[in-house]
C-alpha cells in the first residue's frame, strides 16, 4: 500500500502520525506551518531599533544623597532603635577602612606564634593519645575503635563521638558508667587545650 | 558628554533651564568608548533624547559617577517610591487606612501591610496614631501606597509609634540636613541627653526624650536649626547642655 493514495488531510490526523516515517512527517509540518503563516497577518514596517538609554531618573533623593534611616535613639535611650541604627544604616567608609585594618591585623598570625602554640599543644594532645589507647584495649577491639574515636574528636562533632561510644561499649560489654566519666575527663581536656593559647 | 552639566554643579539653576548631551565628535582613544549613563534626580527631567530640563530652582549637585540633582529649599513633600515618612492615621475604612502625610492627597495602608499581620489577625490601628511607612507606590496618576515592612516581611522599625512623643514639622531641606551621613547636627544633639528621634522624609520630626521639658528643649533646637549658622547652632547646644535654657 502506497502513501500517495491516501488523502493528506488523512495523513495529518494524530493516529496515522505514529506509522509515517520520518521524513513525510517533516513535509507535513512544513506544509502546516506554511499554512499559518500565511494566515497571519503582520504590517509592512522596518525592524524596531531600540537604542539603549542612557539617561535614566530617579524620583527620590534618598539614594542620591545616600540619606540613612530616620530612626535614631541616643544615649541608651531605646536600645531596640540603636541595634536598627547599626543593621539598617550601611556603613560609613572610614568606619569599614578601620574594621577592616583590624579584622587584617587579627588574623595575621607569624610562624613564631604558631610554633609557640603547637609546642604548648604537645603534651596535652599526647596525654590525650596515651589514654584512649588504654581504654580501647580495655574494650578489645583496640584498632578500630581507637581510629574512631581519633576521627571523631578531631572533627569535634560530639554527636558522633558518643554515637560510637556507645557502639563501642556494646562491642566490648564494658561498664558504661566508666566510659561516661572517662569522656567528660576528655572533655576538660579538650577545653584547657583550645584556652591555652588564648591565654 | 556631561560637560555642559559638570560645569554648572554648585551653581543656581531655575526652572526651564536646558541642557543637551552630545555624543563627542571625537573619539578619544583613553577613554571607554561605551556611552554612560546619567542618573538624574529630583529637580531634573528628561526631554527626548538626549535634553535635560530644570524643574526646579536651586543649587545643582553631583556624585559620582554621574548623578546630578537640584537641591532646594522646600517646605510641600512630594512623595517619592522608596522614602519614610511619619504619617498620621486619618481613617479606618475596610481593608486599608487612610493615612495624612503632608502631601497632596492622602495615602492608603493595607491592613495586611504589618509585620505578623493577617486576614484574621488585624493590627491594632487607631485613628490618629503615627506611622512611620514606606512608599512602594508613588507616582503622578496613582493614589500614593505605604507598607510597613520590607521586603522580607519584617517591621524593621516600622509601623506605629509615638507614645508620649512629641511630633512637629520642619522645612525638608533640615530633614535632609538630619539624615545624611556625618550629619553635623545629629552629632551635636547626640551629645546632649538620652532622646529617640524619628525623622520622615516628608517634614516630620517625632522627639522622645526622659521629660517634657528635655523634649521641648529639643524640639526647639531642632526648629531654629533651620535658621543658625554653625557656630551660632554650637553655642546653642553648648548652652542647652550646661542646663542654661
Amino acid at each position: 500500500m502506497s502513501d500517495s493514495k491516501l488523502s493528506k488531510n488523512l495523513l495529518r490526523m494524530k493516529f496515522m502520525q505514529r506509522g509515517l516515517d520520518a521524513e513525510t512527517r517533516k513535509q507535513l509540518e512544513e506544509d502546516e506551518r506554511r499554512i499559518i503563516s500565511d494566515e497571519h497577518w503582520y504590517l509592512d514596517l522596518p525592524e524596531l531599533r531600540a537604542r539603549e538609554n542612557l539617561i535614566l531618573e530617579e524620583q527620590s533623593l534618598v539614594s542620591c544623597e545616600d540619606l540613612k534611616y530616620g530612626r535614631f535613639s541616643f544615649k541608651g535611650f531605646n536600645p531596640e532603635v540603636e541595634k536598627l541604627m547599626v543593621t539598617m544604616n550601611p556603613k560609613e567608609e572610614e568606619e569599614e577602612r578601620q574594621e577592616e585594618e583590624v579584622s587584617h591585623m587579627q588574623t595575621d598570625v607569624t610562624d613564631e606564634e604558631m610554633a609557640l602554640r603547637y609546642e604548648s599543644l604537645v603534651g596535652s594532645m599526647r596525654k590525650k593519645f596515651t589514654r584512649k589507647k588504654n581504654q580501647a584495649s580495655e574494650e578489645g577491639d583496640t584498632e578500630r575503635v581507637s581510629l574512631k574515636r581519633d576521627q571523631a574528636s578531631e572533627e569535634g562533632d560530639t554527636k558522633r563521638v558518643s554515637l560510637k561510644k556507645d557502639q563501642a561499649s556494646e562491642e566490648g560489654d564494658t561498664k558504661r558508667v566508666s566510659l561516661k566519666r572517662d569522656q567528660a575527663s576528655e572533655k576538660g581536656d579538650t577545653k584547657r587545650v583550645f584556652l591555652k593559647p588564648q591565654d | 558628554m556631561f560637560s555642559g552639566l559638570r560645569e554648572k554643579v554648585g551653581q543656581v539653576l531655575v526652572p526651564g533651564d536646558e541642557f543637551s548631551l552630545e555624543v563627542q565628535e571625537t573619539l578619544s582613544l583613553t577613554e571607554p568608548l561605551k556611552p554612560e549613563k546619567v542618573l538624574l534626580g529630583p529637580g531634573l527631567k528628561r526631554r527626548g533624547d538626549r535634553k535635560l530640563l530644570v524643574v526646579k530652582s536651586g543649587v545643582l549637585r553631583h556624585k559620582q559617577p554621574h548623578v546630578f540633582w537640584v537641591e532646594n529649599h522646600q517646605r510641600r513633600y512630594v512623595p517619592a517610591k522608596g522614602e519614610t515618612i511619619i504619617g498620621i492615621i486619618t481613617v479606618k475604612s475596610g481593608d486599608v487606612f487612610k493615612l495624612d502625610f503632608g502631601g497632596s492627597e492622602q495615602a492608603s495602608l493595607s491592613y495586611l501591610a504589618f509585620e505578623g499581620a493577617t486576614k484574621r489577625n488585624r493590627p491594632n490601628v487607631q485613628v490618629g496614631d503615627l506611622v512611620f511607612a514606606q512608599f512602594i507606590v508613588a507616582n503622578q496618576h496613582m493614589e500614593p501606597e505605604l507598607v510597613c515592612v520590607d521586603s522580607a516581611g519584617r517591621a524593621n522599625g516600622l509601623g506605629v509609634f509615638g507614645a508620649g512623643g512629641l511630633l512637629f514639622s520642619v522645612s525638608l531641606g533640615l530633614v535632609r540636613r538630619l539624615l545624611r551621613p556625618r550629619s553635623d547636627v545629629l552629632s551635636d544633639l547626640q551629645k546632649l541627653f538620652p532622646c529617640e528621634l524619628v525623622v520622615g522624609m516628608n517634614g516630620r520630626l517625632w522627639v522622645k526624650a526622659s521629660s517634657v521639658q528635655q523634649t521641648l528643649i529639643i524640639c526647639n533646637l531642632l526648629q531654629s536649626c533651620e535658621t543658625m549658622t554653625t557656630a551660632q547652632r554650637q553655642q546653642l547646644f553648648r548652652r542647652a547642655a550646661q542646663g542654661a535654657l
